[in-house]
Parts: structure tokens; C-alpha cells; sequence
């Protein structure tokens, strides 16, 4: 093109005068704008945008969440005073020691067992399910997978529950579904089974047992089926190839790589059972809980310290699980 | 004495009856006892399918397989004497490599000072000894390999399976490796069979070979014979990218009027040749160049030893060839 056949350009495009035939050419950059002068800042320095995107999270986790734990952590080592009610601002054990009375004692046993029981449940259910998912559903299929498991956990908790309460209970459609299958008898059964049996299934430990592990299924089957994905199919053949049976396979295979999410889940299903309020109150025989105890006694008894050393346990015993978890090798997979 | 593996007519077809897809369509193959074999064939040829089949990870639509005489054809992989080396090596991450290579004895129920010492003997002969108690996530890709070799070595296999087992290592490493599972297999005198891609190494590695290709087998024989004597355009171009002459072409040439093909390290320039044409490009290849030329609307390679006097891009030369290089194919 001829330097007479240029167009006029427009105003700003050429920051030198117009190019003319043997003259030194001049770079085209427009204008640097500040937003220009920022990505340039941040490119030669990476580290100062990681730092601007992490700051504000990190004292949302700091503050907020790790701050509040330690007030927690605080309020447990206060004690209250006995005639006046008040907290006394002094550090002391003797709040943790109240928490070894036998009705106080009895409250920490029974949560336990029953978040354990919970969470060996889950393991049960939510393993073929997990398997399934990860090894064969593909397509459609995986995507009604999701929908299954999330499904129930967009739906009020409350609501769940009270429906439990009216399924399990001894008008309730359970008790109706075993008269018409003349199946009665395994429902006594399970209700005269001492302990955990009683009047009806709403009513016992057995109908919490299965309330609670309905509600936190889907964060067993989650992360497990995230485990179980990652195993990959030649794994799994190099195994057979070299002999092993299906259930050798199982056991020196699956069950060892899929452990670091069985792991994850049991955390899940463990400590969310460790500190429910609601279910012990609606489903079974009105026997305190951890949770229960927490919130009766922050609100009307008004004892914070004694709620806090009550809210400390499930803490101490997540702490102690994992570390027993990693030195059995749990997460050597990872 | 029966066959190492036999394939009798053996189909393997995915997907529905009405529109099947034909991974493995009508092969009949026998692997000799002592040999050692590889099935080569691009991506989707039907190689790997039928070394699964070998395995039992897959079972055959129709045909039968035996394994020394034996029909296999309904037999789970894990009661068969066949081991496998994965192409992704498959080592179980939880376990240290001794107790990867000691997992074929575990499983049979071997005791424990047993299985180890025979890991440990099956860790010498890979040159891994000192290795038994790293875990396969702290060992490179070539002592995976190794690793992935023992395990599969320590069942005593009659027949080892090898699926790419190059195919992950760099190009140093894998001539190494070349090396060595060649001189493997001489000592051990077990039947290998391996899958690849790579005609070089099917070249160099095996003492006959099979090329797939769309689910068939397109040729079987030494490499020398499949080398030399493609049978058809197909194996000529797969197999050491040959130069695929149309009858036109090969009977200008001297030829019948039959596809024939002539190999570029057999052309060299000569001012009498038979073969003329203008030169499109040059390339360094290291030991040689290779030209490519075109002539009569077909495009040529010639490679050219160092030493020689090459010609511009655009120049007109001509190519002569000894009578005996020009391979008439029978089965175009």
C-alpha cells in the first residue's frame, strides 16, 4: 500500500506522527490505563495477588472461625459459681472434672456408641452404593446418581426428621407394612431387644440409629465415591491378573486405596452425629446426648463453661481418631 | 508340542449385534513356545484387544483361545498362567515394592519368609535389590517398570504379557529396557507377547510379529520377511513408512503393473537412474537426510546416507535402486 492510499487514521491509534516513507517506525501502543499498570504489577509480582485474593479468607477462617474455637476453648476452663450462677473468670479444671459424673459420663458414652454405630452403618450402605457409581454408572446414569444423593439434602432437615418420626412410629407405615407381610414378629423382635429396643420403633435407639444415618448417608457415599473413582481400572485387573480372588481383590486392594474417603466420610458421619441436637429430641426416648446437653445447658441452665468442656469432646475424640487413623496407614494411599 | 497361544477364528465385538463394533474380527494366530511375539498396529487396530483376550480381561464373541493346548476361552484371569505387565504398570501404591512384587505369592497364601525371599531374588534379576522397601510412588518411571516386570515374573508365567511396555520411558531409557527384557526372555526362555505401536521396536525386539490392522491381522512373520516383503500397502506404509507405488508407477519402473513398494534407504541418487523427479524437501535426520521428491503426481522418500551430495529443494535428480529392491505386492 502506498503512503497516499492510507486512510487518515484515527485519533489516538498513533502515539508518533504519521509513518512517512524512510523514517524510523515507531511502536503502535495505545495508552497504559491503570487497570494496564495493575496486571503488570501483578504479573512481575505474583505473590502480592495471592496474598490480596487469600487475606480476606484467611481472617474470615482466622478470626471467625479459629478465634471463636478458642473462646470456645476458653470458656472451658472457667467454672460456674454454684449459689450465684455466674461464671467465674478463673482458670480451672474442675468443669472438665464435672463432665466425669456419672449422669454427665453416661451422656459422652452414649454419643459415642451411637455415632460410632452410625458411622460403621454408613460405611455398610453407602460402600456398594459408592461402588456402583464410581465403577459402572456412566453418562445419565451417574448424573441420577447425584441427583439421588443430593436430593434428599436440599430438603428441610426438620422436615426429614419429623417424617422419620411419623414413618418409624407405631400407627406408622412401617408398623402398617409389617402387619400386611405378616413380618410383625422381626419387628418385635427388634423392639423387645434390650437396650435399644422400647415401645416402638420412634421411640428407641434402633429408630435414631436409622433416622441419623439416613440424614448423613450422602456425606459418607460422597467422598467415598470420589475415592473409589480415583482407583484405576488396571489396578484393580493387575490384581486378578496375579491371582487374586474377587474378595482378595477386595480386601488388599479396594478396600486399602479407597480408605483415605472411607476416612473422610466416617468425619463426616462421625462428628455431625457427635453434635445433633434435633434428632435426639424428636426420635427416641428423650435420653440426653452430647448436643442435647450443649444446648440446655448454654440456654436455660445458663452453665456456658460446663456446655463448653461438653462441646471440647467431640473435638478431642476427631483429633484422636485421625491420629490413630494415619498411624494404622489409612492415608498411605494419598 | 502344542502352541504357547493359539487363536482360532477369534472375534471380539463391542456394542450392539445389529452395529457392532469389530475390535477383533476373525483372527487366527500361533504363538510358538519360546518366542518372542509382538503385535504391532496403529491406535484401535485390535492389538491390545487381543492381548486381553490372552489375559481374559476380555472373552472372545466367537472363535476359541488356548494357552499350551489348553482351551481357555471361558477361564477368569486368575486361573490362568499368564501375567501381565500393565502399561501404566498398575503397582498397588499402598504397598512398598517388595510386597508389590511378593503380592502373586500373597494371594496363593505363600508364607510370608518365602514370598520375600522370592520377591527379593525376582528384585535381583531387575537390578532393583536394594529397592524392596520404597514405595512405588518414590522410584522413576524406568524402575516402575522394572518393578511392574517382577510382579508379574514372580507367578512364574508361562506366557508374559507386556502392553506398551515402552511406551511411558524416554528414548535413552527405552533402548536400555530394549535391551535388557530381550536378554530377559533369552535367559528365562518364557513366551513374550507384547503390544506396540511402534514399528522400530516390534522391529528390533521380536523373532516374528503380527500387524494389525482394522481388528485383522495384515501380515505375520519375521521381521526381515515383514520388512522387506510387505504383502500389503498397508504393512509396506505401516511398517518403516515405505514408498507405496501405484502399477502405474511400478511399471515404469521395470515392474508388472501391480502395487509394489520400495523402501527410501534402498534409493540413492544416480544420474542414470530410473526414477526422476523434483525435489520438494529436505531433512536432517541425524545419520542421513531424507528428500522427498515427487514424481508422476506421487510423492517420494529417499534417505540418503552423510556423505552424500544433496541436491536444492526444486532441483530435478534421479534416483536409481538395485532390480531386487522394488517389492511387488501380492495382496494390495
Amino acid at each position: 500500500m502506498l503512503p497516499h492510499q492510507r486512510q487518515e487514521p484515527p485519533a489516538g491509534v498513533f502515539q508518533k506522527e504519521q509513518l512517512q516513507e524512510g523514517r524510523t517506525v515507531t511502536a503502535i501502543l495505545p495508552a497504559k490505563s491503570i487497570a494496564d499498570r495493575l496486571t503488570a504489577l501483578f504479573w512481575r509480582k505474583p505473590k502480592l495477588l495471592l496474598a490480596l485474593l487469600i487475606t480476606p479468607p484467611l481472617l474470615w477462617l482466622g478470626v471467625i472461625y479459629l478465634g471463636s474455637l478458642a473462646a470456645l476453648l476458653l470458656q472451658s476452663f472457667y467454672s460456674i459459681d454454684e449459689f450465684s450462677g455466674m461464671v467465674v473468670r478463673e482458670f480451672t479444671l474442675k468443669t472438665y472434672g464435672e463432665l466425669l459424673r456419672p449422669q454427665n459420663y453416661d451422656i459422652i458414652l452414649r454419643t459415642l456408641t451411637m455415632s460410632a454405630a452410625v458411622t460403621i452403618g454408613s460405611v455398610i450402605l453407602a460402600f456398594p452404593i459408592a461402588y456402583y457409581a464410581a465403577r459402572y454408572a456412566k453418562g445419565r446414569w451417574k448424573a441420577i446418581f447425584y441427583l439421588g444423593i443430593m436430593l434428599p439434602l436440599w430438603s428441610s432437615y426438620l422436615v426429614k426428621v419429623y417424617a422419620w418420626k411419623l414413618i418409624l412410629a407405631k400407627e406408622g407405615i412401617l408398623t402398617w407394612a409389617a402387619t400386611q407381610t405378616h413380618t410383625n414378629f422381626l419387628l418385635d423382635a427388634a423392639l423387645a431387644l434390650p437396650g435399644i429396643g422400647g415401645n416402638s420403633l420412634s421411640t428407641s435407639y434402633i429408630g435414631m440409629f436409622l433416622v441419623f444415618t439416613y440424614v448423613w448417608l450422602p456425606f459418607m457415599i460422597l467422598p467415598m465415591q470420589a475415592a473409589l473413582e480415583r482407583v484405576p481400572t488396571s489396578m484393580l485387573e493387575a490384581s486378578q491378573d496375579l491371582g487374586a480372588t474377587s474378595s482378595q481383590t477386595f480386601r488388599t486392594v479396594i478396600v486399602p486405596l479407597a480408605l483415605p474417603g472411607i476416612i473422610a466420610g466416617s468425619i463426616f458421619t462421625f462428628s455431625l452425629t457427635m453434635g445433633d441436637y434435633i434428632i435426639p429430641q424428636i426420635v427416641g426416648n428423650s435420653a440426653n446426648f452430647i448436643g442435647m446437653a450443649v444446648y440446655q445447658l448454654q440456654g436455660t441452665a445458663g452453665n456456658t463453661p460446663l456446655a463448653a468442656a461438653f462441646a471440647v469432646i467431640p473435638i478431642v475424640i476427631m483429633l484422636i481418631y485421625l491420629s490413630l487413623a494415619k498411624r494404622a496407614g489409612a492415608f498411605d494411599a494419598l | 508340542m502344542p502352541a504357547a497361544v493359539e487363536f482360532r477364528s477369534v472375534s471380539r465385538h463391542f456394542g450392539p449385534a445389529s452395529a457392532p463394533i469389530k475390535a477383533v474380527d476373525g483372527v487366527d494366530l500361533t504363538i510358538a513356545e519360546g518366542a518372542f511375539f509382538a503385535m504391532l498396529g496403529p491406535s484401535g487396530s485390535g492389538k491390545t484387544t487381543c492381548l486381553r483376550l490372552i489375559s481374559g480381561f476380555e472373552s472372545p464373541t466367537a472363535g476359541e483361545i488356548c494357552i499350551f493346548g489348553e482351551n481357555v476361552s471361558n477361564t477368569p484371569p486368575h486361573l490362568r498362567n499368564v501375567n501381565t505387565v500393565f502399561q501404566d504398570y498398575a503397582l498397588f501404591p499402598h504397598m512398598n515394592v517388595r510386597d508389590n512384587v511378593a503380592y502373586g505369592l500373597m494371594v496363593k497364601g505363600m508364607a510370608r519368609a518365602q514370598r520375600y525371599a522370592k520377591a527379593e531374588e525376582m528384585l535381583a534379576l531387575v537390578h532393583l535389590d536394594a529397592y524392596g522397601s520404597r514405595k512405588p510412588g518414590q522410584l522413576s518411571g524406568g524402575q516402575r517398570q522394572r518393578v511392574a516386570l517382577a510382579r508379574a515374573l514372580v507367578n512364574e508365567p508361562k506366557v508374559l504379557l507386556l502392553d506398551e511396555p515402552l511406551g511411558a520411558l524416554d528414548l535413552k531409557l527405552r533402548e536400555a529396557m530394549q535391551d535388557e527384557l530381550k536378554s530377559l526372555q533369552q535367559r528365562l526362555g518364557i513366551t513374550f507377547v507384547f503390544v506396540t505401536h511402534d514399528q522400530h521396536e516390534a522391529l528390533s525386539m521380536a523373532d516374528s510379529l503380527a500387524v494389525f490392522n482394522e481388528g485383522k491381522i495384515a501380515q505375520i512373520g519375521t521381521p526381515a520377511e515383514i520388512y522387506a516383503q510387505p504383502k500389503t500397502r498397508f504393512v509396506a506404509d505401516f511398517v518403516g513408512s515405505s514408498n507405496v507405488l501405484p502399477p502405474a508407477l511400478t511399471q515404469s519402473l521395470g515392474g508388472p503393473a501391480k502395487w509394489s513398494s520400495l523402501r527410501p534407504e534402498t534409493l540413492h541418487i544416480d544420474p542414470a537412474g530410473a526414477l526422476s523427479g523434483i525435489v520438494t524437501s529436505l531433512r536432517y535426520l541425524g545419520s542421513g537426510h531424507r528428500i522427498a521428491l515427487t514424481t508422476q503426481g506421487q510423492d517420494i522418500a529417499a534417505i540418503l546416507p552423510s556423505g552424500t551430495t544433496l541436491p536444492e529443494p526444486g532441483q530435478e535428480i534421479r534416483l536409481g535402486f538395485s532390480p531386487e529392491a522394488l517389492h511387488i505386492m501380492v495382496d494390495p
